[in-house]
């Protein structure tokens, strides 16, 4: 070996030595030097904090049976924190999970993706932190692969979870009532000390509105787990508190004879041709079904509708475009209080009672011709039929349009007309603010509409809002359209001009339209039946309700929702009962006499009004408001068909048909709320179920 | 090319030991070597099963079935080191074509539908039942061939330094493994024959210039294989993750960070054997291979993981102790080269996990689960003590120039 070898060998020798030297040195500066700054690592690499989900509470219905309930269910969730850490992002997990689960690959990795602008549905919407659950209902044996090859699946778990039930009690669906949950988002999370990221939350009716008393609070619990996030023990635990029961004053069999009679109403309004021989689209409709003497909702319905387990488990891509595409009508509305429209002449006993307070003997003879003149334009009594002379209780039975057309004219002129006194007092829209209208009627369910009352405030408002572009418009008028439709382009045009100086004036057509629930004005199906409760028992505005109590998980009663009145109308009682009774006579000798046939109207006089609301470029709407069933009025009860028909043909019948249900009469061999609503509260039973609440003898 | 007719002349025909010598023999061996690599062994199994027990006992299986593989192979390994320190290390002139070829031809086969991806590299090849990784192998094999190349064919020692010519068939030699890990890719395997080749040139006696244009080139090299993106985007990411590993800690920087926790929280007396929270939760991957060191960093400490060290050190004195007081250029090239290989290997493993190397997929020497290293290491173990056994045999008139 020669001399330079030996000197190169040293030199390799002392460089490999230093090596091993630096790697001792490093090791001292790694484990002695900043071992505390490591052990703290290690120790965040262990414990996890899970939450356990509170059980949330149960919605009963008045006589205890759970329209919403809890049930156990297998749920696969996947957490993109363990996903992000696979050299791929975990890309093959998802290919596999896709393939166990037997579910579309790209839409599973939609479903775990986070929600953020210019994403779309589907995506999560929670925390990015949380467990994704991707899907619900999951047969044991897919779970227990997912469990038994975790090396195959890192962070996909499986795990029995609690889920919202709907048990339908009657075939009960009450959709819109209910609501349904959805995940917090970080944001409510951030904002408030009681919601976890992992819990779930009421996004819609009851479920939001009695959120934080069904909700409960959910328990923490400390675990060790691997780097699988499998948990090794439990180190400790907060439990959690479960949530409370909401007690609502909704009878679920009422409620599925409501919901039964506006299906067939719709299916009705299908199959009937209107004056053109094309069939009534019938898009969508509600029902409201009210007790008269507290304000409580027995039953409330509208169409269309949806089934509330599609929520369950996240919705899916498809589901939630047809609930809010226009094509199936926003199912996700519930029009019976967050949809309105032109009542039509269901609104005439409110013009009635509004002639009443301004004077007008509501006996005197008002003529009721086929036709009513205007300046230079022609108002038509519907189906054009003259009664002559006749009383204003008489032409709220026939629903004569000309007599209300007269008196509102009259009010009209003496308020001023184009040239308004100062303080007009335009009786009919006053009236129809003593009603609520215009307003929300405070029902407990979230996003309620307040409707329109097109009064001089309001007309002014929207022409302070319009009239740039109605100016505008004035002069330029409509090049876009005169193309096509010369005709419409002039008359938009010289509309324009019109509202562009004077559209904050009350025109006397507003006036007149007012008087029979035409125009500009919007009520809500529950709004008016409030009305019409009002009418029934004497003048008092109760606020609606739905929730009756709050039961604690121990079964006490937390919370009492007593009914609550939200004024009086002022309307003096002789007035009202002349109402009452004139629309008694409906039935009798006027337009809801056909609906009625056959029912024993000496034991149980029912007052009703029909409507058919005429709605621009659209088939007319179908209104039935009516009261029952007798001289003590106990429950109100409208319906509406949107392009329907008429209200005597379309909703009439299937109002007549929940008298029915409600007294035993008919089809129905015996009533299905015998003593009318229960006041008293269902009790719980040791096993956690609901009992009817105790009736006492007789009404 | 090769004159391999010295293999037939009577005279150069290695002896085996005469029965009266053996015990005799035994007394010559480097024990302290051999008691370095004895006490890695024993202290690697011991950490093999705490690395394993806990996944074994979740699936189900006996706690002990890795250790008791581990035991079977340091066993057979043991068996092969004994054989290869009675063989001449001479006879490696005729064999080690045939080794350098078995070895490229498992190279190949690794890249064929036979070879077995992990982990983004295909390294493995199964064979009836058995995985072997022949990139281990390689290397061996690599310093074999090269330490015959540049020592020169013939017997005896050369005078002067190796040729040009010895230097470019030694690194025509050498590219062919290089090519083929590259494409499985192992770039830490590309790593250590880099080293060793540079080193063993070096050793050779070769001209200084040799060295800095081989040093110039692997640089270059670096420079272009990152430029021209011959790297696989994960590792890319290894790499900008060693540069800044809080920049993804839960993607590519994980086992980096995972590793250094592990190790750190270990302290100065660790968390004691089967005590470590970040073993039993299995947060360091591949801990029974080549992350083994974070096992020993967590449960042993500062104390226990130092020793690991401190006996690798030792070994590492050994093997360049054994090269320096050879008289041969053979002797001195093979014990030299297997002492940079070795070294440069554990460097780079522990380096890693204490975070001042980048993430390569290399087993620790001696301390590692995996039978192929294990029998390469424990081969090259044999070789040393056969160079140590036989340092006086070659005449002492050729040793000096």
């Amino acid at each position: 070996m020669s001399e330079r070898t030996r000197r190169r060998l040293v030199v390799v020798q002392v460089l490999i030595l230093s090596l091993v030297v630096t790697l001792a040195g490093r090791l001292w500066q790694l484990q002695v030097g900043s071992g505390d700054r490591y052990a703290r690592a290690a120790t965040d690499n262990l414990v996890r904090e899970v939450v356990v989900p509170a059980i949330r509470g149960l919605i009963l219905d008045s006589a205890g049976r759970p329209l919403v309930a809890n049930r156990t269910t297998m749920v696969v969730s996947v957490d993109r924190s363990v996903l992000d850490r696979q050299p791929d992002r975990g890309a093959a997990v998802l290919v596999r999970l896709a393939r166990l689960l037997r579910v579309d690959q790209a839409e599973l990795a939609n479903r775990i993706r986070l929600c953020r602008p210019g994403v779309g549905r589907p995506c999560w919407n929670g925390s990015p932190y949380r467990p994704v659950p991707v899907a619900t209902d999951v047969d044991k044996r897919v779970a227990l692969q997912v469990l038994e090859r975790a090396e195959d699946y890192p962070g996909i778990t499986a795990q029995l979870e609690l889920v919202r039930d709907y048990p339908r009690p009657a075939g009960a669906n009450a959709a819109h009532l209910l609501g349904y949950l959805g995940p917090v988002t970080e944001a409510e999370a951030a904002h408030s000390d009681a919601l976890g990221l992992r819990d779930l939350i009421g996004r819609a009716g009851l479920e939001r509105r009695y959120d934080r008393y069904l909700r409960g609070t959910s328990g923490t619990r400390y675990v060790a787990v691997d780097h699988l996030g499998r948990v090794v023990r439990t180190l400790r635990e907060t439990p959690q508190i479960p949530g409370s029961h909401l007690v609502t004053t909704i009878d679920a069999r009422v409620q599925r004879v409501a919901e039964q009679a506006l299906r067939e109403a719709m299916h009705r309004a299908r199959t009937t041709p209107d004056y053109k021989d094309r069939l009534f689209k019938g898009d969508s409709g509600a029902v409201v079904v009210l007790d008269v003497t507290d304000g409580s909702i027995i039953a409330m319905a509208s169409w269309p509708t949806y089934d509330p387990a599609d929520w369950v488990g996240g919705i899916s891509a498809a589901e939630y475009r047809y609930l809010t595409s226009a094509k199936a009508g926003y199912p996700l509305v519930g029009q019976a209080f967050q949809g309105g429209a032109p009542p039509g002449s269901t609104f005439k006993p409110i013009s009635a009672a509004g002639a009443a307070k301004a004077g007008y003997n509501l006996n005197a003879g008002y003529g009721c011709t086929s036709s009513f003149q205007v300046g230079d334009r022609e108002f038509k009594n519907f189906d054009s039929l003259a009664y002559g002379p006749i009383s204003v209780a008489y032409a709220l039975q026939v629903s004569c349009d000309t007599v209300f057309y007269r008196i509102a004219y009259d009010m009209w002129i003496k308020d001023g007309g184009y040239r308004p006194v100062d303080h007009p007092k335009d009786p009919m829209f006053a009236m129809a603010r003593e009603f609520g209208f215009g307003k929300r009627t405070g029902v407990d369910l979230p996003n309620e509409s307040p409707g329109r009352v097109p009064d001089r405030a309001w007309k002014l408002a929207y022409w302070q809002a319009t009239k740039d572009e109605l100016c505008r418009r004035a002069k330029t008028g409509y090049p876009e359209l005169a193309r096509t439709d010369p005709a419409r382009a002039a008359f938009l045009t010289r509309f324009a001009a019109e509202s562009c100086t004077q559209g904050y004036q009350l025109h006397v057509y507003d006036a007149i339209n007012f008087s029979i629930g035409q125009g500009d004005l919007m009520l809500t199906p529950l709004q008016l039946a409030r009305a019409y409760a009002a009418i029934a028992n004497g003048g008092t505005l109760w606020r609606p309700r739905i929730g009756k109590a709050i039961i604690g998980p121990d079964g006490k009663v937390i919370k009492k929702l007593a009914p609550q009145k939200t004024g009086r109308v002022g309307v003096p009682p002789s007035d009202l009962r002349y109402i009452r009774e004139a629309l008694v006579g409906t039935a009798l000798n006027g337009t809801a006499r056909g609906v009625f046939s056959g029912w024993p109207l000496d034991e149980y006089p029912v007052g009703s009004k029909t409507g058919t609301a005429e709605v621009f470029g659209k088939q007319p709407r179908s209104w039935f408001a009516a009261f029952g069933p007798d001289n003590k009025p106990r429950y109100a009860i409208v319906m509406t068909v949107s392009q329907g028909g008429t209200g005597s043909g379309t909703s009439g019948p299937s109002v007549r048909k929940i008298f029915e249900a409600l007294l035993g009469l008919g089809e129905y061999q015996q009533a299905v709320i015998a003593d009318g609503p229960p006041t008293a509260l269902p009790k719980m039973r040791r096993d956690g179920s609901f009992a009817p609440p105790a009736r006492r003898g007789g009404r | 090319m090769t004159d391999l007719g010295y293999l037939m002349r009577r005279e150069f025909r290695p002896r085996s030991l005469a029965p009266a010598r053996r015990i005799a023999v035994l007394a010559r061996l480097d024990w302290v070597l051999l008691a370095a690599v004895l006490l890695l062994a024993s202290v690697g199994s011991l950490l093999v099963w705490s690395a394993t027990r806990v996944r074994l006992e979740r699936a189900g299986e006996p706690t002990d079935q890795f250790l008791q593989r581990h035991l079977f192979t340091v066993a057979l390994g043991l068996v092969l080191c004994a054989l290869t320190a009675r063989l001449d290390y001479r006879r490696l002139r005729g064999g080690a074509p045939v080794i350098y070829g078995i070895s490229l031809i498992g190279l190949l086969l690794v890249l064929s539908p036979l070879g077995v991806t992990v982990n983004g590299s295909d390294s493995w090849i199964r064979v009836a039942g058995q995985s072997i990784q022949p990139s281990e192998l390689a290397k061996l094999a690599l310093v074999i061939m090269l330490a015959v190349v540049l020592a020169g064919l013939r017997f005896g020692n050369r005078k002067g330094p190796p040729s040009r010519d010895d230097v470019l068939k030694a690194l025509a030699l050498a590219a062919v493994p290089v090519g083929l890990v590259i494409l499985q890719p192992d770039l830490g395997t590309v790593m250590v024959i880099a080293v060793i080749v540079v080193a063993m040139i070096l050793i050779s006696g070769a001209s200084m210039h040799w060295v800095v244009a081989l040093g110039a080139l692997a640089a270059l090299g670096a420079v272009a294989v990152a430029q021209l993106h011959l790297l696989s985007q994960y590792q890319l990411n290894r790499f900008a993750a060693f540069t800044n590993p809080a920049l993804d800690p839960q993607g590519a920087g994980y086992n980096a960070n995972q590793a250094r926790i592990a190790i750190g929280s270990g302290g100065l007396f660790g968390t004691g054997l089967f005590e470590g929270t970040q073993t039993s939760g299995q947060f360091v991957p591949e801990q029974h291979t080549d992350f083994i060191f974070t096992v020993a960093g967590e449960e042993l400490g500062f104390v226990g993981a130092g020793a690991i060290i401190v006996l690798l050190g030792i070994l590492l004195w050994r093997a360049c102790r054994i090269a320096l007081r050879t008289t041969d250029n053979l002797a001195a090239l093979l014990a030299g080269g297997i002492a940079v290989w070795i070294g440069f290997q554990i460097f780079e493993n522990i380096g890693m996990t204490l975070g001042i190397m980048p993430i390569a997929g290399l087993p620790l020497p001696f301390v590692s689960y995996g039978g192929t290293a294990m029998f390469a290491n424990l081969a090259a173990i044999g070789i040393l003590q056969s160079i140590h056994l036989r340092r006086r045999e070659v005449p002492a008139a050729t040793t000096r120039s």
